[in-house]
């Protein structure tokens, strides 16, 4: 059934787009991530113009990060302090990523960094997530804990000054990396258009030791404002978001992401860390495959404005 | 246009003068003038009739060729061109389409290079090889010859989408002097006004034109949601950021276990 969507100009097959919020949904609640990096991709893929999915995607992941986000309120299972903290900064990556887009956008270069960055980005995390999972694994195997938090196992980052103790995760770092790592997600994610959920997990993970019962709620809070923020901005400034479009991925996204809730409960940390970083990792490597593969076409069109 | 009418006006009493022949004068009507978008919208052929008709009593004479141009709302483009370099593939040139039409569609009952001289196409404006797209070239804006790169791989490219097309077979001759035109507009089709322009060749001149216009709108909800998101963006936004919330929430109340 074709379904004509108002702000992308364009009809849709309404199944289709169901189809493909279901699917990305069920593996955002799987591994607790936005799923934007698969959803964008997808869209641009079927026809929707760029910043037009973008755009909408935006909405979309709100509304499956809020609906994981309470969840896992209801779990007592995220952290509202370390969230705080990674959105304030978050909030001015987002500013610094948005004035690097439109600077980009105008010299013709935007597919290049976004195709660069989200190489760089899915190969390395992706990478480092197999590697860890895979070892774990092993770990097991020998019959050894596989446990991520070994005593003692301090990194130079918890070396920092202006430590700060965050209760619900039991961490007591330095705010110095919080701020960091929500920046970093704040920049990547207006550049590249993706909540930036499956960087900051492993992030969380990794550098501060946050344990795994409250990182995937309190990535969710996190995903769940810039969000709802870049919602409103995308619509303010661009005029992009197509409400009717994002209305179908929601209602897709948020069944999907329940069922993938399930999924991932059932299955152990390791194997589930081993199959997202396969995903991203491999995503990652399409991005690759376009970039040096030689393009069909090495035309295309850009609007630059209406007359 | 003035001027063009003039010359044409010139050809025309030239060939009057070696065989006396009826002025002609074209009557047109299209099936719709106003193609309304609603959510089942996907794509839409509109139908032109028109008549050739004597206006002085003379006979007319017995061929004759049409050249039906529609163009719709325009626009500026820039078309990029990739090239390899350190390994990967990037812009490394562009141009830019100045106020060039977002929908263009030449209709005609023969290929139109048989129908008149690359001159007199010229000068009419007959066909997208003789269209003019104009391009930024420096400071200046000029267009280009049909060949050049970037104007070959911009009309390839919005032909790929279906907005810029040449049908030689677009045009029907009912009878001799009775003519039917099928406008196809695309499920992507712009919306704004449209001009439609037709042209009437005989013997490899222009003799006369008639001009037409039609509408593409959105109307009942797609018109609605498309106005909201253009002039109150803040109030769209939020709106949109809470169906976002309001989804997400019946879905974990829905689905809620405990």
């Amino acid at each position: 059934m074709q379904l004509y969507l108002p702000i992308a100009d364009m009809p849709v097959n309404i199944f289709l787009v169901l189809a493909m919020g279901l699917a990305v949904g069920f593996i955002s609640g799987m591994f607790g991530i936005g799923g934007g990096f698969l959803m964008t991709p997808l869209l641009i893929f079927v026809g929707i113009p760029p910043a037009v999915a973008v755009a909408s995607v935006a909405s979309h992941i709100a509304a499956s990060s809020f609906s994981g986000a309470l969840s896992y309120w209801r779990k007592r299972a995220l952290d509202i302090a370390l969230a705080t903290m990674l959105l304030s900064a978050g909030i001015v990556g987002t500013a610094g990523g948005v004035w690097l887009f439109t600077i980009l956008r105008s010299l013709d270069q935007l597919d290049l960094l976004i195709g660069l960055s989200y190489v760089t980005l899915l190969t390395i995390v992706g990478g480092m997530m197999i590697n860890e999972s895979v070892r774990a694994e092993l770990r097991a195997r020998k019959g050894q804990p596989a446990m991520m938090r070994r005593p003692g196992s301090h990194t130079w980052l918890h070396g920092l000054p202006f430590k700060m103790r965050f209760k619900r995760s039991k961490i007591y770092v330095s705010a110095i990396p919080v701020l960091a790592i929500g920046f970093i997600i704040g920049f990547i994610g207006a550049i590249m258009g993706i909540g930036g959920g499956f960087i900051l997990v492993p992030m969380l993970i990794y550098f501060l030791r946050v344990p795994t019962a409250t990182v995937i709620g309190t990535s969710m809070v996190l995903t769940l404002v810039t969000m709802a923020s870049a919602t409103v901005m995308h619509s303010v400034t661009n005029h992009l978001v197509d409400a009717v479009l994002a209305l179908i991925l929601m209602v897709g996204g948020v069944i999907g992401a329940q069922f993938g809730a399930r999924t991932g409960q059932k299955m152990r940390g390791e194997r589930l860390r081993l199959l997202l970083g396969l995903l991203v990792f491999s995503v990652g490597l399409r991005f690759a495959w376009q970039l040096v593969v030689q393009p069909d076409d090495m035309f295309s069109l850009r609007l630059v404005g209406a007359a | 246009m003035m001027r063009h009418l003039a010359l044409a006006c010139v050809i025309v009493l030239g060939a009057l003068a070696a065989a006396p022949a009826a002025a002609e004068q074209l009557v047109v009507s299209l099936s719709n003038h106003r193609v309304v978008i609603s959510s089942n919208f996907d794509g839409e052929d509109l139908v032109l009739f028109g008549t050739i008709d004597s206006t002085d009593g003379k006979p007319l004479r017995k061929k004759y060729d049409l050249v039906v141009t529609v163009t719709g709302p325009r626009h500026t483009l820039r078309t990029r061109r990739k090239e390899r370099v350190l390994g990967i593939w990037v812009n490394v040139d562009s141009r830019e389409f100045v106020r060039v039409p977002s929908y263009l569609a030449v209709l005609s009952n023969r290929p139109v290079t048989e129908i008149a001289s690359p001159e007199v196409l010229r000068i009419n404006q007959a066909g997208i090889d003789n269209f003019l797209l104009t391009q930024r070239v420096g400071p200046d804006l000029a267009d280009t010859v049909p060949q050049d790169p970037f104007r070959a791989a911009f009309v390839r490219l919005e032909n790929q989408q279906g907005l810029y097309q040449e049908n030689a077979a677009g045009v029907t001759f009912l009878t001799p002097t009775v003519f039917r035109a099928a406008i196809p507009l695309p499920a992507a089709v712009p919306t704004g006004a449209y001009a439609i322009d037709v042209k009437l060749f005989a013997d490899g001149v222009l003799v006369t034109r008639a001009s037409s216009a039609l509408e593409v709108v959105k109307a009942g909800f797609e018109q609605f949601v498309a106005e909201a998101a253009r002039d109150y963006g803040l109030l769209y936004g939020l709106a949109t950021a809470l169906m976002a919330l309001l989804t997400g929430w019946l879905a974990s109340v829905v689905f809620r276990r405990d």
